[in-house]
């Protein structure tokens, strides 16, 4: 009896994933702010948008982040006619996966897939963008610490330049880019709350939701369980 | 009631047994006195039910169960229900509503059974309430598993998978039956389509059906209570009995509150976490299905861990059949048991209040056990966890295969003649 | 049960409100249930106001856009289609477009913004099959010797002038419909959206 509530005590060690483990940075909150949202998505449209698509996130929902229609049609259109249609790729499918073995995958919803027991999707987004070092043995000349083999290249690299990985395992800046490195956090900061924000626009919305029902139902509680007293007073 | 309407319920009346049905299982059901907590979640079961099938009529207006490729190379019905939680107005609330609805049912459900294990409420004359429920927990289980393929992402497609494959481990008609459930050699647009149809229309048209029996099956007899007396033993001079009270207006005002509270704790669910740490929304699942490229760690829902991790303990195969296949014989033996529980359950007392010590510990170590295999679940395996679902998998199976001996075995107490109000009322 | 006038009243106080509260939060939670049935962003994209370039479009000749599913005709009219007018005014049921539709700036004789440039739904408005052009005259167009131009429906023999008035005595009982549209410049118009910031 003793051994098994023993055994049963211990159990929670076994918690411990024997799976690969990663050691994610902690992505900057930017989802109240506008600003930063507004350059995720210009950094988004600029880089990304040429290899990977984001079908099912409509041009118009940027007015979320504050921009008005004329300013999503002046300086992001680039791969629709109207403002209503869906953000998708500049590549075409085949092409895409011809040229890097394998289709880059629609973004839309990549914050919330990539979450895990590890971190939040923003966090893996975050470390995955900012590891990305030089790998003559890779066909795109670029490897990256949290996505071994990534098909992906450095689509960065004139803004964080090159950085390439020690005997340690650890990273270091050999050719600095456009921006200093806390300039370079800070623009993958705003790209990652951009694609936070892309993986749920309605998140905001939903919570203060929340707020009003459970407000309501909390007077409703009130009421109902008045009712019920009132009702059992009479049984013994 | 005004005059008109006195005319027009005894119009109906003549026709139809509106007024006898509403006296019969309501206003002149009468229901024990002290029920407790564990009460509320039959009634919360029925409300989780009809949310999710409101939600469902909903999401089927717009999702489309449809595995081939669309423009952007996405699968359709994956791409459908990004297009419910963006495009459709309000389509990301009834979304949300119908996957918390999912696990709330298991979280119901799972509560509704413990209270009938801690007062007996599928001893006689209540075992056929308790086989109808029993078979409502397993289509429910189908149900889950059905509507899990629907959203098409890489943990329903390899779920379903799996899932699928386990039934070629049985002998002889096994690979025929995967690919006829299957529809095709792996698991495609075929399975989604049916899945749909049994997900939308089947399985729920029989779960209404079952909870009408069982609900029928329950009031044929009177319900059971937390001191697993019976109440109709002590009746007035009218028939009724000392310890009911009519069903309404005592137990409809005292449920609506249970209602409010599980709405509360639904509502913080839906709109502050819906994901609820990757539990309810698993995060591999916002991947659209490829079936090029299995998932590092396949894991069912957490509301079937407990039975996949029975199936991953069996580990040896035996009489030449592989441990696969006896894997699937002892997750399905550890579901069906239950239903043997009335015939398992010697002890001359029902309610837990009023049994020995062996029972108290056996229930205790079956719960534990219950939560660590549910627990290891959803982690993938290695040995030492293997083990430990060894061991609990005994405990489980030793939980119910010993009662028939312990039960009767066991020192209880005394019960009462009429109810007490709460486990630390008075014994005499 | 207790037949305390009192606490009667009280407990139909509480009853009252709660039920009040309950509906309250019912018809709440309808909202967006019934809300979801409205037209999806992918169909108002869908639906959105379409641009034609008519630079090309010379006189005498018809294109054909499409606008929220439908047929929209854009036909720069003679000034013989123009004169045809004034003779299809006895003939036709509604000559002065007094029934809606038609936006206000199009009520006028040419049921349009600039006289030669019809804009107009192709769907009869009987049961929307899709008219056939006749704009030969006379004789010559097959349908009546005093045929002044215009359109046939194929289903129920409605007929149309060249300004979409249905005739009087057939099928149909309206004129075509005119959707809001307006210019961008001379040579481009939008269908779907006017100047006045109203959509259909």
């Amino acid at each position: 009896m003793k051994k098994f509530l023993i055994a049963i005590l211990l159990a929670p060690v076994l918690a411990f994933a024997s799976g690969v483990e990663l050691h994610l940075d902690h992505a900057p909150d930017r989802s109240g702010d506008k600003a930063a949202l507004q350059n995720g998505a210009k950094i988004f449209v600029n880089y990304c948008l040429n290899c990977h698509s984001a079908s099912y996130m409509r041009y118009s929902r940027l007015k979320d982040i504050g921009l008005t229609e004329q300013q999503i049609k002046d300086n992001l259109l680039f791969t629709a006619d109207k403002v209503g249609e869906p953000m998708s790729v500049a590549m075409r499918r085949a092409e895409a996966k011809q040229w890097f073995g394998v289709a880059p995958p629609d973004l839309t919803i990549i914050a919330r897939a990539r979450s895990s027991e590890f971190g939040s999707g923003a966090d893996w987004l975050y470390t995955y963008l900012r590891t990305f070092y030089r790998d003559e043995s890779r066909p795109t000349g670029w490897n990256n610490k949290v996505f071994a083999n990534v098909g992906m290249p450095h689509v960065l690299w004139e803004l964080q330049g090159e950085q390439i990985m020690g005997e340690d395992h650890e990273l270091t800046l050999a050719k600095p880019g456009k921006l200093k490195p806390e300039a370079y956090d800070d623009t993958v900061a705003d790209l990652v709350g951009f694609l936070q924000y892309m993986g749920e626009p309605v998140a905001e919305t939903r919570k203060s939701l929340g707020w009003i029902v459970l407000l309501f139902l909390g007077v409703l509680l009130v009421l109902t369980y008045a009712l019920k007293r009132e009702y059992w007073k009479d049984v013994h | 009631m005004s005059g008109h309407l006195k005319s027009l319920l005894g119009w109906v009346d003549e026709r139809f047994p509106l007024t006898a049905n509403w006296k019969a299982h309501l206003s002149e059901y009468y229901a024990p006195k002290n029920f407790n907590f564990w009460y509320f979640f039959g009634s919360l079961a029925l409300l989780v039910l009809v949310l999710q099938i409101v939600t469902g009529i909903f999401l089927v207006m717009h999702f489309k169960p449809d595995a081939s490729l669309n423009a952007a190379g996405v699968p359709v019905a994956f791409a459908s229900v990004e297009y419910i939680m963006r495009d459709v107005p309000w389509g990301w609330l009834i979304r949300y509503m119908h996957s918390t609805g999912a696990s709330a049912f298991f979280i119901v459900v799972y509560m509704h059974m413990f209270r009938g294990m801690l007062y007996g409420s599928y001893r006689k004359p209540r075992e056929l309430v308790w086989i109808f429920g029993m078979l409502i927990f397993l289509c429910l289980m189908a149900e889950a598993f059905f509507g899990y393929l629907l959203p098409w992402g890489q943990m329903s497609y390899w779920g379903a998978q799996v899932i699928v494959n386990l039934f070629s481990a049985i002998p002889f008609v096994g690979p025929d039956l995967s690919l006829w459930i299957r529809g095709d050699y792996v698991v495609g647009d075929a399975t989604l389509n049916r899945f749909f149809a049994f997900h939308v229309i089947a399985v729920p048209l029989v779960l209404l059906g079952l909870v009408a029996a069982h609900i029928l099956a329950l009031h044929e007899v009177g319900s059971n209570n937390p001191d697993g007396i019976e109440i109709k033993k002590k009746k007035n001079a009218q028939g009724i009995p000392l310890d009911g009270i009519p069903f309404h207006p005592y137990y409809t005002v005292k449920d609506i509150v249970g209602v409010v509270v599980f709405l509360m704790v639904f509502t913080v669910i839906v709109f502050f976490t819906p994901e609820v740490g990757g539990y309810f929304l698993e995060y591999n699942n916002f991947f659209p299905a490829n079936p090029l490229q299995t998932p590092p760690h396949i894991a069912p829902v957490w509301y079937f861990t407990p039975f996949y991790s029975i199936l991953r303990a069996v580990t040896y195969p035996l009489f030449g059949i592989d441990a696969k296949f006896w894997g699937v014989v002892a997750m399905g033996a550890s579901t069906l048991i239950f239903a043997f529980l009335p015939w398992l359950d010697r002890s001359p007392v029902k309610s837990i209040r009023y049994r020995g010590p062996i029972y108290k510990t056996f229930l205790a170590a079956f719960v534990i056990c219950f939560f660590i295999l549910g627990y290891l679940g959803v982690l993938p395996p290695t040995p030492a966890r293997t083990l430990v679902s060894q061991i609990c998998s005994v405990i489980y199976f030793a939980f119910f295969l010993l009662m028939p001996v312990y039960s009767r075995i066991d020192k209880c107490k005394p019960e009462p003649d009429r109810v007490t109000s709460s486990s630390h009322g008075v014994h005499k | 049960m207790s037949s305390d006038e009192k606490v009667d009243c009280g407990r139909r106080r509480l009853l009252v409100a709660t039920a009040a509260m309950g509906g309250l939060g019912g018809v709440a939670a309808a909202v967006p249930f019934v809300a979801s049935m409205l037209p999806s962003e992918r169909a108002k994209s869908a639906g959105a106001p379409v641009e034609v370039d008519i630079s090309k479009l010379a006189s005498g000749q018809m294109m054909t856009v499409e606008w929220r599913g439908k047929p929209v005709w854009i036909i720069n009219r003679t000034k013989e289609q123009l004169a045809s007018l004034q003779t299809t005014d006895s003939k036709v049921s509604d000559p002065h477009s007094e029934k809606k539709m038609q936006p206000d700036y199009c009520k006028n004789e040419t049921r349009s913004l600039k006289p030669e440039i019809l804009v107009a739904v192709g769907i009869c408005t009987h049961l929307g099959c899709s008219p056939s052009e006749k704009f030969k005259t006379g004789a010559e167009s097959g349908v009546a010797p005093d045929w002044a131009g215009g359109f046939v429906c194929p289903c129920h023999g409605s007929t149309f002038d060249m300004a979409g008035r249905v005739y009087k005595s057939k099928p149909a009982p309206d004129n075509l419909e005119i959707p809001p549209h307006m210019y961008l410049g001379d040579t481009r118009i939008v269908i779907g959206e006017d100047k006045n910031g109203g959509t259909a």
